[in-house]
């Protein structure tokens, strides 16, 4: 076993920023349709269960959708999404078209994480805000969303987790950052101390995330 | 009781059911407008569900209600949540935003009503002067002791000057000290800014202490209502008669209405006096003709509003058929006996 060379060290520093680009971009995205859809399901759930306006049919067809998308396995989900990668970023394959599965793949899980969140909001505060002449989406705005604030970031810090992870799978259909590193080098060739590095890169990137997190949710307790 | 007395809340035959239960059953009352109006009834009597009525969180089944000439319970998505703005309302869990500071608590309905920022910065100020807390305005909410939350929660109802402040329970969660200065304040405020307040609770204190009017809810119905001196003078139903039980067995020992227990033995009967027979001696009258004796356990006088009633808590043994009698013949003399099921 060869020891890891400079050009191989300079591989896992752009494998790492790969997995920054895809964990960072798909964040962004998930949440973009995630939040939306998070608060619909919220609003539109009964009301003995915090539901502002209650729509049973649109709550039913979305939280089914969302519980398919969600128990779908995210390696078969990143090669039915191949076409729709294609068609919004031109491949299929590397950092960028990755982006598109794991957005899609997160956002279901960013609506639970936000519909969770939302009913958790103490159902007399919203009495209270409706009480005073709040319209719907001055609940969501002005109550709703502030007063979730903390478990929403614990949920971000979830999801920001779970697309490390998934990330580093999509690196099995040629994906690229750590996970693709690792099956190219460290599984295929034999390379077990850049398979090593690449887990512990991983592990390294979860903690920060998850240390950060943590202080964020506490910080503003601390401030309530 | 002279002056015009306008009729600012009418309620007509309000029916809300849920799942075939009648929460509230055919209520009518006409709440005065510039008064603090009670209502009593214990849990389940239908007090939440008609608070959520009258104050147009939920629409009755059956029923109309009006505000001044106003009918209000069949305004459309719009112009409820404008009427809305202009009600106040106070809760037993404060339901404050823990999001927010203080001051920012009582900014939040003014925000949703879109008042400039210089506006509504100058009148948290005024508002938390008003309810005594100018030095807590940047204190987080979890920092606030109970009866700080209700002041802050009082605040916010105000800010948006409204006509109506409901009080849902507002004191039942606060300790007897704290609740006698938080209906000292809402007192106040009622003077200072003409409010129609409609106070909900099961405690007789609250409605003894801050109440002019008071209505009896009883499953689902008004059982009696009055005001609140006449109502502690002659209690008609048994609802009523235990409320004012409960207030002297809430009571038990030294008390600041001057109701002194000085023995914890069960006695049987509570007598009221009124104020013109307090000094009558009723008692000696009636031992003499009866050949009755009395073990007197306790004794007080109250002062409901502008009248004094004097409380015995005692028991009269005697042969039953005299004990009767005496009974009788206390009532004959407008003194109001309950018996007490110890």
């Amino acid at each position: 076993m060869s020891s890891i060379t400079p050009a191989i060290w300079r591989l896992i520093w752009q494998s790492t920023l790969q997995t920054l680009q895809m964990v960072s971009l798909s964040t962004l995205f998930s949440v973009i349709l995630g939040l939306p859809l998070g608060i619909l399901l919220c609003i539109t759930s009964p009301v003995s269960q915090g539901g502002l306006r209650p729509r049973p049919v649109l709550n039913e067809v979305l939280g089914r959708v969302v519980n398919i998308l969600r128990s779908f396995p995210f390696i078969i989900l990143i090669i039915l999404l191949f076409p729709l990668s294609r068609l919004i970023v031109g491949t299929a394959i590397g950092t960028k078209s990755t982006i598109v599965p794991l957005s899609i793949a997160a956002a279901p899980f960013v609506a639970r994480v936000v519909e969770t969140a939302l009913k958790e909001v103490d159902p007399g505060v919203v009495q209270a805000a409706k009480t005073m002449g709040s319209t719907d989406l001055q609940i969501v705005f002005k109550v709703l969303l502030p007063e979730a604030l903390p478990s929403l970031v614990s949920g971000l810090t979830l999801t920001i987790i779970n697309l490390i992870g998934y990330s580093a799978m999509a690196g099995a259909v040629g994906g690229g950052g750590l996970g693709d590193l690792a099956i190219r080098y460290g599984y295929q060739r034999f390379r077990t101390d850049v398979l090593l590095v690449a887990v512990v890169v991983i592990l390294v990137l979860v903690e920060v995330v998850q240390f950060a997190g943590n202080r964020i949710s506490a910080k503003m307790m601390s401030k309530r | 009781m002279a002056g015009e007395v306008e009729l600012q809340i009418e309620l007509k035959n309000l029916v809300r059911t849920y799942d075939n239960v009648h929460a509230v059953e055919d209520v009518s009352l006409s709440i005065p407008s510039n008064q603090i109006f009670g209502i009593i009834g214990l849990s389940g009597a239908g007090k939440s569900t008609l608070v959520r009525l009258i104050s147009l969180l939920e629409k009755p089944d059956s029923g109309e209600i009006y505000y001044d000439d106003e009918r209000v319970d069949s305004l459309a998505e719009k112009e409820l949540i404008k009427r809305r703005r202009h009600v106040g309302m106070i809760f037993q869990n404060f339901n404050l935003f823990s999001s927010r500071t203080a001051g920012q608590n009582i900014a939040y309905p003014m925000e949703i009503c879109r008042y400039s920022r210089d506006e509504i910065e100058s009148r948290v100020v005024e508002l938390l002067d008003l309810v005594g807390l100018s030095d807590r305005k940047n204190a987080p909410i979890s920092t606030l002791s109970g009866g700080q939350k209700q002041r802050v929660a009082i605040a916010r109802a105000l800010a948006c000057r409204p006509d109506i402040l409901f009080c849902d329970e507002a004191t039942s969660a606060l300790d007897p000290k704290t609740t006698q200065s938080i209906l000292a304040l809402i007192k106040d405020i009622q003077k200072k800014m003409n409010l129609t307040v409609v106070m909900i609770t099961h405690q007789m204190e609250v409605v003894r202490d801050a109440c002019d009017y008071v209505a009896v809810l009883s499953e689902g119905k008004v059982v009696e209502q009055g005001p609140v001196k006449e109502l502690f003078s002659h209690p008609k139903t048994n609802v009523t008669k235990e409320f004012m039980s409960h207030l002297v067995s809430n009571t038990r020992g030294v008390t600041e209405e001057g109701v002194v227990l000085w023995s914890d033995f069960p006695a049987h009967y509570i007598l009221r006096f009124m104020d013109n027979r307090v000094e009558t001696p009723v008692i000696s009258h009636v031992v003499r003709r009866y050949d009755v004796s009395f073990n007197i356990v306790g004794a007080g006088i109250q002062k409901v509003g502008d009248i004094k009633v004097g409380t015995m808590v005692c028991d009269i043994s005697g042969d039953d058929e005299m004990v009767a009698k005496a009974i009788a013949s206390l009532k004959k003399r407008g003194i109001t006996v309950e018996e007490v099921h110890v």
